[in-house]
Protein backbone atom coordinates (compact mmCIF):
# COMPACT_ATOMS: atom_id res chain seq x y z
CA UNK A 1 0.00 0.00 0.00
CA UNK A 2 1.72 3.30 -1.51
CA UNK A 3 0.45 6.69 -0.73
CA UNK A 4 -0.20 7.91 -4.39
CA UNK A 5 -1.90 11.51 -3.59
CA UNK A 6 0.56 14.43 -1.25
CA UNK A 7 -0.01 17.32 -0.02
CA UNK A 8 1.75 20.15 -1.86
CA UNK A 9 4.38 22.42 -1.20
CA UNK A 10 2.07 25.15 -0.60
CA UNK A 11 0.37 23.50 2.15
CA UNK A 12 3.28 21.55 3.46
CA UNK A 13 5.52 24.60 3.70
CA UNK A 14 2.66 27.00 5.16
CA UNK A 15 2.55 23.78 7.89
CA UNK A 16 6.51 23.83 8.61
CA UNK A 17 6.27 27.50 8.91
CA UNK A 18 3.44 27.13 11.47
CA UNK A 19 1.14 29.08 9.73
CA UNK A 20 -1.55 26.84 9.32
CA UNK A 21 -4.19 26.66 11.79
CA UNK A 22 -4.93 24.15 13.53
CA UNK A 23 -8.18 22.08 10.98
CA UNK A 24 -5.95 22.20 8.23
CA UNK A 25 -2.80 21.34 10.30
CA UNK A 26 -4.75 17.18 11.71
CA UNK A 27 -4.97 16.95 7.91
CA UNK A 28 -1.73 17.01 7.00
CA UNK A 29 -0.05 16.02 10.37
CA UNK A 30 -2.71 12.97 10.08
CA UNK A 31 -0.94 12.86 5.85
CA UNK A 32 2.02 13.00 7.38
CA UNK A 33 1.70 10.00 9.94
CA UNK A 34 1.45 7.78 7.03
CA UNK A 35 3.71 9.06 4.67
CA UNK A 36 7.14 8.94 4.85
CA UNK A 37 8.04 11.09 1.42
CA UNK A 38 6.31 13.78 2.74
CA UNK A 39 8.09 13.74 6.57
CA UNK A 40 11.19 13.94 4.37
CA UNK A 41 10.25 16.90 2.41
CA UNK A 42 9.01 18.44 5.87
CA UNK A 43 12.13 17.95 7.60
CA UNK A 44 14.11 19.87 4.50
CA UNK A 45 11.59 22.56 5.13
CA UNK A 46 12.20 22.61 8.96
CA UNK A 47 16.26 22.84 8.10
CA UNK A 48 15.18 26.20 5.82
CA UNK A 49 13.04 27.36 9.34
CA UNK A 50 16.76 26.89 11.08
CA UNK A 51 18.18 29.12 8.50
CA UNK A 52 15.74 31.65 9.09
CA UNK A 53 16.38 31.18 12.77
CA UNK A 54 20.42 31.43 12.75
CA UNK A 55 19.30 34.41 9.95
CA UNK A 56 17.68 37.05 12.41
CA UNK A 57 19.14 39.69 14.42
CA UNK A 58 19.44 38.55 18.04
CA UNK A 59 17.62 40.39 20.35
CA UNK A 60 19.10 41.19 23.77
CA UNK A 61 18.04 38.73 26.68
CA UNK A 62 17.53 40.16 30.39
CA UNK A 63 20.54 40.42 32.18
CA UNK A 64 19.03 37.03 34.24
CA UNK A 65 17.81 35.24 31.69
CA UNK A 66 20.40 33.06 31.56
CA UNK A 67 20.87 32.33 35.08
CA UNK A 68 17.33 31.61 35.49
CA UNK A 69 17.32 28.83 33.25
CA UNK A 70 19.76 27.38 34.63
CA UNK A 71 18.27 27.57 38.13
CA UNK A 72 14.96 25.59 36.33
CA UNK A 73 17.08 23.45 34.79
CA UNK A 74 19.20 22.70 37.73
CA UNK A 75 18.93 18.87 38.98
CA UNK A 76 16.43 18.39 36.05
CA UNK A 77 17.30 15.21 34.20
CA UNK A 78 16.45 15.24 30.29
CA UNK A 79 13.67 12.79 29.87
CA UNK A 80 14.24 9.44 28.65
CA UNK A 81 13.54 9.12 24.77
CA UNK A 82 10.37 7.17 24.42
CA UNK A 83 11.52 3.42 23.27
CA UNK A 84 10.56 2.75 19.61
CA UNK A 85 8.44 0.05 18.71
CA UNK A 86 10.71 -1.90 17.03
CA UNK A 87 10.66 -2.98 13.71
CA UNK A 88 11.42 -7.00 13.62
CA UNK A 89 8.16 -7.33 16.43
CA UNK A 90 5.22 -8.94 14.74
CA UNK A 91 2.70 -6.31 13.88
CA UNK A 92 -0.14 -6.06 14.79
CA UNK A 93 -2.80 -4.32 12.62
CA UNK A 94 -2.00 -0.75 12.68
CA UNK A 95 -4.36 1.68 14.43
CA UNK A 96 -7.20 3.09 12.27
CA UNK A 97 -6.02 6.80 13.42
CA UNK A 98 -3.00 8.03 13.70
CA UNK A 99 -1.92 9.83 16.81
CA UNK A 100 -2.77 13.41 15.30
CA UNK A 101 -6.09 12.46 14.76
CA UNK A 102 -6.54 10.21 17.63
CA UNK A 103 -6.06 13.11 19.86
CA UNK A 104 -9.83 14.44 18.61
CA UNK A 105 -11.29 11.68 17.56
CA UNK A 106 -10.55 8.82 20.40
CA UNK A 107 -8.66 5.85 19.63
CA UNK A 108 -10.52 3.52 17.56
CA UNK A 109 -13.66 3.22 15.10
CA UNK A 110 -16.60 2.78 18.06
CA UNK A 111 -15.14 5.70 19.92
CA UNK A 112 -16.65 8.15 17.34
CA UNK A 113 -20.03 9.95 17.93
CA UNK A 114 -21.57 9.66 14.68
CA UNK A 115 -24.80 11.72 12.96
CA UNK A 116 -26.57 10.50 10.49
CA UNK A 117 -26.44 12.99 7.11
CA UNK A 118 -28.58 11.29 5.08
CA UNK A 119 -27.65 9.14 2.42
CA UNK A 120 -26.22 6.72 4.57
CA UNK A 121 -23.62 9.13 4.98
CA UNK A 122 -22.57 9.71 8.77
CA UNK A 123 -19.98 12.40 10.11
CA UNK A 124 -18.50 13.39 13.14
CA UNK A 125 -17.60 17.36 13.88
CA UNK A 126 -13.87 17.70 15.40
CA UNK A 127 -13.72 20.08 17.70
CA UNK A 128 -11.43 22.50 16.58
CA UNK A 129 -11.28 26.30 17.24
CA UNK A 130 -9.49 28.10 14.17
CA UNK A 131 -13.11 28.69 11.81
CA UNK A 132 -12.53 26.09 9.43
CA UNK A 133 -13.92 23.02 9.59
CA UNK A 134 -12.99 18.89 10.29
CA UNK A 135 -14.90 16.38 10.27
CA UNK A 136 -14.62 12.43 9.92
CA UNK A 137 -16.89 11.51 7.36
CA UNK A 138 -18.35 7.57 6.63
CA UNK A 139 -19.59 6.89 3.61
CA UNK A 140 -21.34 3.56 2.71
CA UNK A 141 -19.46 1.34 0.24
CA UNK A 142 -20.34 1.88 -3.22
CA UNK A 143 -22.36 5.00 -2.37
CA UNK A 144 -21.96 8.76 -3.46
CA UNK A 145 -21.38 11.93 -1.09
CA UNK A 146 -24.27 13.70 -2.54
CA UNK A 147 -22.57 16.04 -5.24
CA UNK A 148 -21.29 19.41 -3.54
CA UNK A 149 -19.27 22.18 -4.97
CA UNK A 150 -17.13 23.99 -1.85
CA UNK A 151 -16.21 28.02 -1.78
CA UNK A 152 -12.74 27.49 -0.61
CA UNK A 153 -10.92 24.74 -0.49
CA UNK A 154 -11.10 21.30 0.71
CA UNK A 155 -8.80 18.92 2.19
CA UNK A 156 -10.02 14.99 2.25
CA UNK A 157 -7.99 12.20 3.69
CA UNK A 158 -8.42 8.52 3.51
CA UNK A 159 -8.30 6.75 6.71
CA UNK A 160 -9.99 3.27 5.62
CA UNK A 161 -11.51 2.28 2.37
CA UNK A 162 -11.94 4.35 -1.03
CA UNK A 163 -13.11 6.47 -2.80
CA UNK A 164 -12.96 7.97 -6.61
CA UNK A 165 -13.80 11.61 -7.99
CA UNK A 166 -14.04 9.97 -11.52
CA UNK A 167 -10.57 10.59 -12.35
CA UNK A 168 -8.88 9.23 -9.28
CA UNK A 169 -9.02 6.67 -6.86
CA UNK A 170 -7.88 7.77 -3.15
CA UNK A 171 -6.75 5.22 -0.64
CA UNK A 172 -5.47 5.24 2.91
CA UNK A 173 -3.37 8.08 3.36
CA UNK A 174 -4.05 9.96 0.57
CA UNK A 175 -4.97 13.38 0.21
CA UNK A 176 -7.07 14.79 -1.80
CA UNK A 177 -7.02 18.78 -2.49
CA UNK A 178 -10.10 20.71 -4.26
CA UNK A 179 -10.26 24.17 -4.24
CA UNK A 180 -14.01 26.05 -5.39
CA UNK A 181 -13.07 25.22 -9.00
CA UNK A 182 -13.89 21.36 -8.59
CA UNK A 183 -17.57 19.98 -9.24
CA UNK A 184 -16.93 16.43 -8.20
CA UNK A 185 -18.47 13.55 -7.34
CA UNK A 186 -17.06 11.74 -5.01
CA UNK A 187 -17.86 7.30 -4.99
CA UNK A 188 -16.96 5.61 -2.32
CA UNK A 189 -15.40 2.22 -3.43
CA UNK A 190 -16.97 -0.71 -3.24
CA UNK A 191 -14.70 -2.90 -1.22
CA UNK A 192 -15.55 -1.13 2.32
CA UNK A 193 -17.23 1.77 3.84
CA UNK A 194 -14.79 4.61 3.26
CA UNK A 195 -13.68 6.45 5.94
CA UNK A 196 -12.08 9.86 5.61
CA UNK A 197 -11.19 13.23 7.13
CA UNK A 198 -12.56 16.37 5.58
CA UNK A 199 -11.50 19.58 6.39
CA UNK A 200 -12.84 22.81 4.53
CA UNK A 201 -13.25 26.25 5.07
CA UNK A 202 -16.77 26.93 4.35
CA UNK A 203 -19.80 24.86 4.66
CA UNK A 204 -20.09 22.33 2.06
CA UNK A 205 -22.97 23.18 -0.48
CA UNK A 206 -24.49 20.37 -1.50
CA UNK A 207 -27.01 20.23 -4.62
CA UNK A 208 -29.58 17.77 -3.99
CA UNK A 209 -32.69 19.45 -2.56
CA UNK A 210 -32.69 16.93 0.40
CA UNK A 211 -29.53 17.81 2.08
CA UNK A 212 -29.68 21.66 1.25
CA UNK A 213 -32.82 21.49 3.99
CA UNK A 214 -31.00 19.54 6.35
CA UNK A 215 -27.97 21.29 6.39
CA UNK A 216 -28.28 23.96 8.35
CA UNK A 217 -29.79 21.13 10.89
CA UNK A 218 -26.82 18.93 10.67
CA UNK A 219 -24.26 21.69 10.29
CA UNK A 220 -22.21 20.05 7.78
CA UNK B 1 29.69 6.36 24.20
CA UNK B 2 31.41 9.00 22.24
CA UNK B 3 33.72 11.36 24.42
CA UNK B 4 33.60 14.47 22.79
CA UNK B 5 36.81 16.40 22.56
CA UNK B 6 36.90 19.67 24.41
CA UNK B 7 38.36 21.45 21.51
CA UNK B 8 37.62 23.93 18.45
CA UNK B 9 35.57 21.10 17.22
CA UNK B 10 33.25 21.52 19.42
CA UNK B 11 29.79 22.40 18.03
CA UNK B 12 25.94 23.66 18.53
CA UNK B 13 25.08 19.82 18.01
CA UNK B 14 27.73 18.11 19.74
CA UNK B 15 26.32 20.74 23.05
CA UNK B 16 22.88 19.46 22.85
CA UNK B 17 24.77 15.67 22.33
CA UNK B 18 26.59 16.93 25.73
CA UNK B 19 23.05 17.95 27.87
CA UNK B 20 21.39 14.27 26.67
CA UNK B 21 24.60 12.34 27.95
CA UNK B 22 26.01 14.37 30.52
CA UNK B 23 23.56 17.15 31.27
CA UNK B 24 26.60 19.80 30.70
CA UNK B 25 25.16 22.74 31.78
CA UNK B 26 28.16 24.75 29.83
CA UNK B 27 27.00 23.41 26.75
CA UNK B 28 23.54 24.84 27.74
CA UNK B 29 24.71 27.92 28.36
CA UNK B 30 26.70 28.08 24.92
CA UNK B 31 23.55 27.05 23.35
CA UNK B 32 21.54 29.96 25.21
CA UNK B 33 23.75 32.27 24.12
CA UNK B 34 23.16 31.82 20.71
CA UNK B 35 20.13 30.75 20.10
CA UNK B 36 17.99 32.68 23.07
CA UNK B 37 18.63 35.72 21.27
CA UNK B 38 17.32 34.68 18.09
CA UNK B 39 14.13 33.03 19.22
CA UNK B 40 13.41 35.51 20.79
CA UNK B 41 14.02 37.85 18.06
CA UNK B 42 11.44 34.56 16.05
CA UNK B 43 8.78 35.40 18.45
CA UNK B 44 8.61 39.41 18.49
CA UNK B 45 8.67 38.85 14.28
CA UNK B 46 5.53 36.78 15.12
CA UNK B 47 3.79 39.19 17.10
CA UNK B 48 4.53 39.00 20.53
CA UNK B 49 5.07 41.45 23.29
CA UNK B 50 8.72 42.08 24.66
CA UNK B 51 7.65 40.29 28.17
CA UNK B 52 6.65 37.11 26.12
CA UNK B 53 9.00 36.93 23.50
CA UNK B 54 11.56 36.91 26.59
CA UNK B 55 9.37 34.27 28.55
CA UNK B 56 8.95 31.92 25.35
CA UNK B 57 12.23 32.28 24.52
CA UNK B 58 14.19 30.90 27.69
CA UNK B 59 10.75 28.17 28.28
CA UNK B 60 12.07 26.60 24.27
CA UNK B 61 15.71 26.83 26.01
CA UNK B 62 14.19 25.37 28.66
CA UNK B 63 12.28 22.25 26.47
CA UNK B 64 15.67 21.90 24.58
CA UNK B 65 17.39 20.78 27.58
CA UNK B 66 14.05 18.50 28.66
CA UNK B 67 14.18 17.17 25.36
CA UNK B 68 17.83 16.94 24.57
CA UNK B 69 17.95 12.73 24.44
CA UNK B 70 15.73 13.14 21.61
CA UNK B 71 18.01 15.08 19.66
CA UNK B 72 19.29 12.93 16.66
CA UNK B 73 22.44 14.81 15.50
CA UNK B 74 21.85 12.58 11.87
CA UNK B 75 18.23 13.79 11.03
CA UNK B 76 19.00 17.78 11.91
CA UNK B 77 21.18 20.29 12.49
CA UNK B 78 20.88 22.21 16.18
CA UNK B 79 19.13 25.45 14.35
CA UNK B 80 16.46 22.80 12.62
CA UNK B 81 15.56 21.45 16.22
CA UNK B 82 15.43 24.24 18.04
CA UNK B 83 13.62 26.16 15.63
CA UNK B 84 10.97 23.51 15.65
CA UNK B 85 10.81 23.91 19.44
CA UNK B 86 10.59 27.66 19.08
CA UNK B 87 7.64 27.47 16.18
CA UNK B 88 5.34 24.75 18.26
CA UNK B 89 5.51 27.36 21.32
CA UNK B 90 5.08 30.28 19.26
CA UNK B 91 2.01 28.77 17.97
CA UNK B 92 0.62 27.26 21.47
CA UNK B 93 2.29 30.53 23.93
CA UNK B 94 1.48 33.05 21.59
CA UNK B 95 -0.62 32.25 18.97
CA UNK B 96 -2.91 29.51 21.50
CA UNK B 97 -3.67 27.24 19.02
CA UNK B 98 -2.95 23.66 19.17
CA UNK B 99 -0.39 22.31 16.42
CA UNK B 100 -0.84 18.92 15.54
CA UNK B 101 2.01 16.39 14.36
CA UNK B 102 3.19 13.39 13.82
CA UNK B 103 4.40 11.24 16.66
CA UNK B 104 7.42 8.76 15.47
CA UNK B 105 6.46 7.03 18.15
CA UNK B 106 2.47 6.10 16.77
CA UNK B 107 2.11 2.51 15.80
CA UNK B 108 0.18 3.70 12.89
CA UNK B 109 3.31 5.45 11.77
CA UNK B 110 3.78 4.30 7.92
CA UNK B 111 7.72 4.12 7.42
CA UNK B 112 8.74 3.50 3.60
CA UNK B 113 8.97 0.80 2.01
CA UNK B 114 10.68 1.63 -1.08
CA UNK B 115 13.45 3.78 0.28
CA UNK B 116 16.89 2.04 0.95
CA UNK B 117 18.36 1.12 3.92
CA UNK B 118 20.57 3.94 4.03
CA UNK B 119 17.69 6.27 3.12
CA UNK B 120 18.96 8.15 6.79
CA UNK B 121 21.62 9.60 4.58
CA UNK B 122 19.13 11.64 2.77
CA UNK B 123 17.03 12.83 6.05
CA UNK B 124 20.01 13.94 7.32
CA UNK B 125 20.54 16.45 4.83
CA UNK B 126 22.73 18.80 6.95
CA UNK B 127 22.22 22.71 7.07
CA UNK B 128 25.16 23.00 5.05
CA UNK B 129 23.54 21.65 1.92
CA UNK B 130 20.14 23.40 2.80
CA UNK B 131 22.38 26.64 3.30
CA UNK B 132 24.31 26.47 0.01
CA UNK B 133 21.07 25.58 -1.77
CA UNK B 134 19.51 28.55 -0.65
CA UNK B 135 22.65 30.91 -0.45
CA UNK B 136 22.14 29.74 -4.86
CA UNK B 137 18.57 31.23 -4.49
CA UNK B 138 17.48 34.57 -6.21
CA UNK B 139 17.26 36.68 -3.67
CA UNK B 140 13.83 38.12 -4.52
CA UNK B 141 13.19 33.83 -4.04
CA UNK B 142 15.15 34.32 -1.17
CA UNK B 143 13.70 37.04 0.87
CA UNK B 144 10.02 35.76 0.60
CA UNK B 145 10.98 32.08 1.84
CA UNK B 146 12.57 33.97 5.41
CA UNK B 147 10.02 35.84 5.67
CA UNK B 148 7.44 33.53 5.90
CA UNK B 149 9.09 31.54 8.90
CA UNK B 150 9.37 34.98 10.81
CA UNK B 151 5.83 36.72 10.07
CA UNK B 152 2.87 34.74 11.61
CA UNK B 153 0.82 36.48 9.34
CA UNK B 154 -1.16 35.17 5.44
CA UNK B 155 1.28 35.45 2.53
CA UNK B 156 -1.56 38.42 1.48
CA UNK B 157 0.09 40.58 4.18
CA UNK B 158 3.71 39.26 3.03
CA UNK B 159 2.59 40.83 -0.64
CA UNK B 160 1.36 43.90 0.62
CA UNK B 161 4.52 44.34 2.57
CA UNK B 162 6.80 43.95 -0.38
CA UNK B 163 4.38 45.71 -2.40
CA UNK B 164 3.74 42.63 -4.47
CA UNK B 165 0.56 40.80 -6.29
CA UNK B 166 -0.22 37.67 -3.97
CA UNK B 167 0.28 35.73 -6.70
CA UNK B 168 4.06 36.57 -7.25
CA UNK B 169 4.68 35.82 -3.53
CA UNK B 170 2.85 32.65 -4.07
CA UNK B 171 4.92 31.62 -7.33
CA UNK B 172 8.41 32.86 -5.77
CA UNK B 173 7.83 30.97 -2.89
CA UNK B 174 6.81 27.85 -5.01
CA UNK B 175 9.99 28.46 -7.36
CA UNK B 176 11.91 28.65 -4.54
CA UNK B 177 10.44 25.24 -2.89
CA UNK B 178 10.86 23.37 -6.28
CA UNK B 179 14.47 24.94 -7.13
CA UNK B 180 15.59 24.39 -3.62
CA UNK B 181 14.86 20.24 -3.84
CA UNK B 182 15.69 19.84 -7.09
CA UNK B 183 19.15 20.75 -5.83
CA UNK B 184 19.18 18.77 -2.76
CA UNK B 185 18.16 15.47 -4.36
CA UNK B 186 20.99 16.06 -6.83
CA UNK B 187 23.76 16.13 -4.01
CA UNK B 188 22.02 13.48 -2.09
CA UNK B 189 21.89 11.20 -4.88
CA UNK B 190 25.45 12.12 -6.21
CA UNK B 191 26.43 11.44 -2.31
CA UNK B 192 24.59 8.03 -2.25
CA UNK B 193 26.12 6.72 -5.84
Amino acid sequence: MTVRHHVNDDLLFDYAAGRLSESWSIAIATHLALCQDCREREARMNSLGGLALQSLEPAAMADDALAACLCRIGGVEPEAAEARPRASAPKSEPPLFPRPLQDYVGETLADVRWRTVGGGVRQSLLATHDGARARLLCIPAGEPVPEHGHRGLELTLVLAGSFGDGEHTFGRGDLAIADETVEHLPVAGRGADCICLAVTDAPLRFKSWLPRLVQPLMRI
Amino acid sequence: MRQLADSETRSLEDDLIAIAERQDQEAFARLFQHFAPRVKAYMLRGGADAAAAEDVAQETMVTAWRKARLYDPGKAAASTWLFTIARNLRIDRIRRERRPEPDPNDPAFVPSGDLPPDAALRQSENSDAVRRAIDDLPQVQREVVLLSFYEDEPHSVIADRLGLPLGTVKSRIRLALKKLSEQLDAESYGEDK
